[in-house]
């Protein structure tokens, strides 16, 4: 009679070298966030259910359809290990545009969404309209939070129409420019609130 | 009757995830990574992640090429496409442009990922790296990258690559590797997309 020392799987897994997780799921959902008229969204490790630290190597943010309450625009900020989203950061923005009628077209370096070392806010988007029908919609990634050896890369982009009915297309990027862990980041608004809307936070193994 | 020892897999188990972990390799002053195994018709896409690379000097820029023979040769023809936004931490120079002297035009050396890679000690560069349908023996091969990291100059720059191996071999690995360096530290791991 068969035993079950006998099921064989008849592939050869593949090689590894460091990790336990070869051949598993590698993109674990952390957290779902909706808006509902929220001046920010945070995510701050060991709040909330939320781990931000070295358990994954990338994590991974989905924007889907945050709707502003106001014509504004959508920012990011970082914690470098206090209490306050104060993290220095030097980033790139650059966009693509083109208007519902056609009649414009552009690629362009934004110098008014990057920041050089600067502790406050960059921006994810110019203002841009709160009609009904508008949100945003992205993603962004972050890669080795925890690090304490490296500054904190990540890179990220926007869909979101202007409010001269235009697609925009933004692409960000930047270094969080600490050795200090990250610990959590922060989505601000210009005014108001995300009146809806959701974030998802993943890991990545 | 069948028997417990006809029960087989014929897929690899992954818990039923969209993006499978198929291999990670952690860098130790390797002068190159290289996956050559893993990369056949099992996934129509394969994503590569890389984390934190560091070279062992200033201004190197990271690279890949492709392989049609398991490894053996690394010389692939690609037609590519290379921009990046730069800025710095001074404010200046703040620009996105296309680079004419890391495309590649039916050429067969390695790809241009990231220039001028930082080696201060907390500088490195991340990112990620797409792979179409490799095992595909009717159709070129397209892939896309984007790169982000710490320049020697103390830039921040987001580098962008996209192209095609414009061959209807199967290509069934890949390498990574700093120019004339070595790559110190970090991790590039490769994943199946169902």
């Amino acid at each position: 009679m068969a035993t079950y020392s006998s099921i064989a799987h008849n592939f050869t897994p593949p090689s590894a070298t460091t990790s336990a997780q070869i051949g598993a799921g590698a993109m674990t959902l952390i957290k779902t966030v909706t808006a509902s008229d929220s001046s920010d969204i945070s995510f701050v490790h060991g709040t909330s259910d939320v781990v931000f630290d070295n358990t994954y190597k990338t994590y991974l943010f989905k924007f889907i359809n945050l709707h502003l309450s106001s014509d504004t625009y959508l920012s990011l900020t970082g914690r470098d290990g206090g209490s306050d989203f104060d993290a220095t950061k030097t980033s790139t923005y650059f966009r693509v545009e083109h208007k519902e009628d056609d009649s414009s077209t552009a690629l362009t370096y934004k110098t008014n969404l990057d920041v050089a070392q600067a502790t406050g806010e960059t921006k994810l988007s110019g203002n841009t309209s709160d009609a009904d029908d508008n949100a945003y919609s992205g993603e962004l990634y972050v890669f080795n939070p925890s690090s304490t050896t490296f500054i904190k890369h990540y890179f990220g982009k926007i869909n979101v129409i202007s409010g001269a009915d235009a697609l925009e297309a933004g692409y960000f990027a930047g270094y969080f420019n600490h050795t200090a862990a990250l610990d959590g980041i922060k989505i601000n608004v210009g005014t108001g609130n995300i009146a809806s809307g959701t974030i998802k936070m993943y890991g990545i193994a | 009757m069948a028997t417990y020892k006809s029960i087989r897999y014929n897929t690899p188990l992954s818990n039923g995830s969209s993006q499978v972990l198929l291999q990670k390799i952690t860098a130790s002053s390797d002068s190159t990574i290289s996956f050559t195994s893993g990369i056949d018709s099992t996934y129509k896409e394969y994503l590569f992640i890389y984390v934190n690379l560091h070279p062992s000097a200033d201004n190197k820029t990271f690279l890949f090429n492709v392989s049609a023979d398991g490894g053996s040769n690394y010389n692939v023809t690609k037609t590519t496409t290379h921009f990046r936004a730069i800025h710095g931490e001074g404010g200046s120079p703040a620009t996105v442009n296309y680079n004419t002297s890391d495309d590649i035009a039916q050429g067969t050396g390695f790809q241009n990922l990231y220039g001028g890679s930082g080696a201060d000690n907390d500088q490195a560069i991340c990112g990620e790296f797409h792979l179409f349908n490799p095992s595909d023996t009717t159709f070129v091969k397209h892939f896309y990258g984007v790169s982000q990291g710490a320049h020697s100059d103390n830039y921040s720059i987001n580098n962008f690559v996209n192209g095609y191996a414009n061959t209807t071999s199967a290509i069934n690995a890949i390498q990574f590797k700093f120019a004339s360096d070595n790559i110190d530290t970090g991790t590039i791991s490769m994943y199946g997309i169902n």
